[in-house]
């Protein structure tokens, strides 16, 4: 760019110590999160974070909370409730050389912004043939699961991975919340990061930083050999269970966290497919033009010989988002999962 | 600690940059500029002119496709806001943009090849009429989206509030954006944050084809920073002179004042709100107004009137404007189309592993 931006980002491999690895913290997902804020925030002078009530108060969910006693109202600051403002400040902070990590509080939230994150943020890197760089990094708290009403437990996934420029991860764990953050961050591209809302306060080793699986790529959370689950966020919690019941019938269901929604792991999962022979993807999103959908397709298309049964889909249903009690009931169950194994089991 | 965070700069003098004049004194008047001076602002406008019309042949002779906004009428404001600003400065336009490009700097023949959709192109032939973007001459985008660019020219200046630095950002606008949601939002941060930001509203007095009055509950624009205490100035767009004054007055204050200012110009729009667009709802009365407010002609006559200009001189610039031009479609005509091997590049800044990539016969299934 034509601006100097400040200095660049420091050395972050450097274990200044050299001592032995201790073992991993233990961490809330929200501790992680912020933790890898702190890191992204220390190594680079051109991270900024900021969003709505992010810096004295935290963030609603605390995920923030002492970045800006820590690293200044510079660097971490409120702003107004102005979601498409706020992604506009990313946009034009980025193609000036700063590298901003904007959070919107809310997944429903983001729709005001959509304009934004759509017309300029996934394509401004594109349109002017690289001489916009977009390091932006999107925080959006999402997905269902504590009792929150329409707004405020919604999954927004399919709409942004359906959006060239832009990726999309979801973490499941409190070190894969490190893990991808920090990934995102130090990425040049601009990244949606979907963050469970759900599993902000269950707890987890978190591995100090270091060399990561490269963008795209899934895991296997449990191998198994009877068929295939496919989540990611929350569901991967609720596919490991079922698979813990199932196993209990002598069924060895495999769990893939496909961790990244753009791009796909479409290599991961035909590996996974070519060894159970079936499928089931889990989301919480509603099942009409879902990612579940690009999930099935890409496996029909790498690993169509493979099956021995269609892929199945648990999913939200296709309503907007229930109220509070209801949505134990529109959320995937353990029985609708179960029953999908069954069926990709007796076809 | 303060209840919000006001990012700062880094507190050094700031020089004022470009000339400073007091412009509480009357109208500007032709008789206090140096011929020289008035001669170069007849020339741009000039050349904005005749590069549009000759935009407005190519897209009728389907060299140019898409959709395609004229500056006609719209000369005498661009070159005044243009010669406010210093090199240094960005800018940050709506799409009706051909001649702002021209104006900070980019060689008319990288503008006409971008509408050619040539790879020689400002933005390589990808950004079409709509969206130019040179880091060099610090032009940070035509944007498609009304109100699109209003954020971001408000991050470009807060990026230079962080830094210190002694650039303005300056955002133009046309009058139907001030009824968008950017508008406020991108006008209460910049006042807020107080950023060196100059919006300028081209009030051409329709937005397509609704006018001011049916669509501002406030229809004297300027006055709509007021909600957020940002100064607004109205000023007549058809005068070169006039604009070159106001704007440079709020482009030197929000660079030593470090903060955003709002400037509105009454501009006239001669054609329709595109290319394709016959302008049917005007009434002949409002052609013939715009027609008689033409502010190429009227600077022209003024220079004249007051010997600035002469007829021989006035053949050798419209000769001159008429060679570059055509030099530039010529340029435009000539310049290969982008390589449809590019297609994919650029989607993104960084490998991505699982890519889609698939082109017409390509392979589908991969088992």
């Amino acid at each position: 760019m034509t601006t100097s931006a400040p200095a660049a980002r420091g050395e972050r491999d450097g274990r200044a110590d050299g001592a032995a690895p201790a073992r991993p913290a233990v961490l809330t997902m929200q501790q992680a999160i912020n933790r890898a804020l702190a890191e992204a925030l220390a190594e680079d002078p051109r991270t900024l974070v900021f969003g709505e009530d992010v810096g004295r108060l935290g963030g609603v969910f605390r995920v923030t909370d002492g970045l800006q006693r820590r690293f200044g109202e510079d660097r971490v600051f409120d702003t107004p409730l102005a979601e498409s403002g706020i992604v506009g400040l990313a946009v034009g902070l980025a193609m000036n050389g700063w590298r901003p990590v904007p959070e919107l509080q809310f997944d429903g939230f983001a729709y005001p912004a959509v304009d934004q994150i759509v017309n300029q943020v996934a394509r401004m890197h594109y349109r002017t043939r690289g001489a916009a760089p977009m390091p932006v990094t999107l925080r959006v708290p999402s997905f269902g699961g504590i009792r929150a009403p329409e707004h405020h437990g919604e999954s927004l996934e399919a709409l942004f991975a359906h959006v060239p420029g832009l990726k999309v991860c979801a973490p499941s764990s409190p070190a894969e919340a490190h893990q991808l953050l920090l990934q995102s961050v130090r990425a040049d591209d601009p990244v949606v990061y979907l963050e469970p809302k759900a599993r902000y306060w269950e707890r987890g080793p978190v591995p100090d930083d270091g060399p990561a699986p490269p963008v795209g790529t899934s895991r296997v959370v449990r191998p198994g050999r009877h068929a295939t689950l496919v989540a990611w966020g929350a569901m991967v919690h609720r596919c490991l269970q079922v698979a813990r019941l199932a196993a209990e019938d002598g069924v060895e269901l495999e769990v893939v966290d496909l961790r990244w929604l753009k791009p796909i792991d479409a290599d991961g999962l035909a590996a996974s497919v070519a060894r159970t022979r079936r499928a089931v993807v889990v989301h919480e999103a509603p099942l009409t033009a879902g990612l579940g959908a690009e999930v099935a397709a890409l496996v029909q298309e790498r690993a169509f010989r493979s099956l021995a049964a269609p892929v199945q889909r648990v999913t939200g249903f296709d309503v907007p988002y229930p109220a509070g009690p209801l949505e134990p009931k529109y959320l995937p169950t353990v029985d609708r999962v179960l029953l999908a194994v069954q069926r990709v089991l007796e076809f | 600690m303060a209840d919000t965070a006001k990012p700062k700069g880094g507190g050094t003098a700031r020089s004022t940059g470009g000339r400073r004049r007091s412009r509480k004194d009357a109208a500007p008047s032709i008789a206090d500029e140096q011929p020289k001076t008035l001669l170069e602002y007849y020339r741009q406008m000039l050349l904005i002119r005749r590069f549009e019309e000759r935009t407005a042949q190519a897209y009728t002779q389907a060299r140019i496709g898409g959709y395609c906004h004229l500056n006609l009428g719209e000369e005498a404001t661009i070159v005044g806001l243009m010669t406010a600003l210093q090199e240094r400065d960005y800018l940050f336009t709506n799409y009706r943009e051909h001649g702002y490009a021209i104006g900070k700097g980019i060689h008319p023949r990288r503008v006409m090849a971008e509408l050619y959709g040539r790879s020689t192109g400002v933005s390589k032939g990808w950004g079409g009429s709509m969206h130019m973007f040179d880091t060099e001459t610090r032009m940070l985008g035509g944007y498609g989206i009304v109100g699109g660019q209003l954020p971001l020219a408000t991050g470009a200046a807060l990026a230079v509030s962080y830094r210190g630095g002694d650039e303005v950002v300056m955002c133009q606008m046309g009058d139907g954006t001030t009824n968008i949601g950017a508008w406020h939002e991108s006008l209460n941060i910049a006042s807020l944050w107080n950023l060196p930001v100059v919006f300028v509203v081209i009030n051409n007095y329709t937005g397509m084809g609704t006018t001011v009055e049916k669509s501002s509950a406030e229809p004297e624009l300027y006055k709509r920073g007021s909600a957020f205490r940002i100064e607004g100035v109205r000023v007549d767009g058809q005068d070169v002179l006039a604009v070159r004054d106001a704007a440079t007055d709020l482009v030197e204050r929000a660079r030593s004042e470090q903060r955003p200012f709002l400037l509105e110009a009454m501009s006239h729009r001669m054609k329709g709100h595109s290319v394709v667009d016959p302008a049917k709802y005007r009434t002949p009365e409002q052609v013939e107004e715009a027609k008689a407010n033409d502010p190429v002609a009227s600077f022209e006559s003024q220079l004249l009137e007051a010997g600035v200009l002469t007829e021989e001189l006035k053949q050798e610039i419209a000769d001159s404007v008429r060679d570059e031009v055509t030099d530039a479609a010529d340029f435009a005509e000539n310049s290969p189309h982008p390589d449809v091997a590019t297609l994919f590049d650029y989607t993104y800044a960084t490998p991505v592993a699982n890519e889609s990539r698939r082109m017409p016969a390509d392979p589908v299934f991969a088992d």
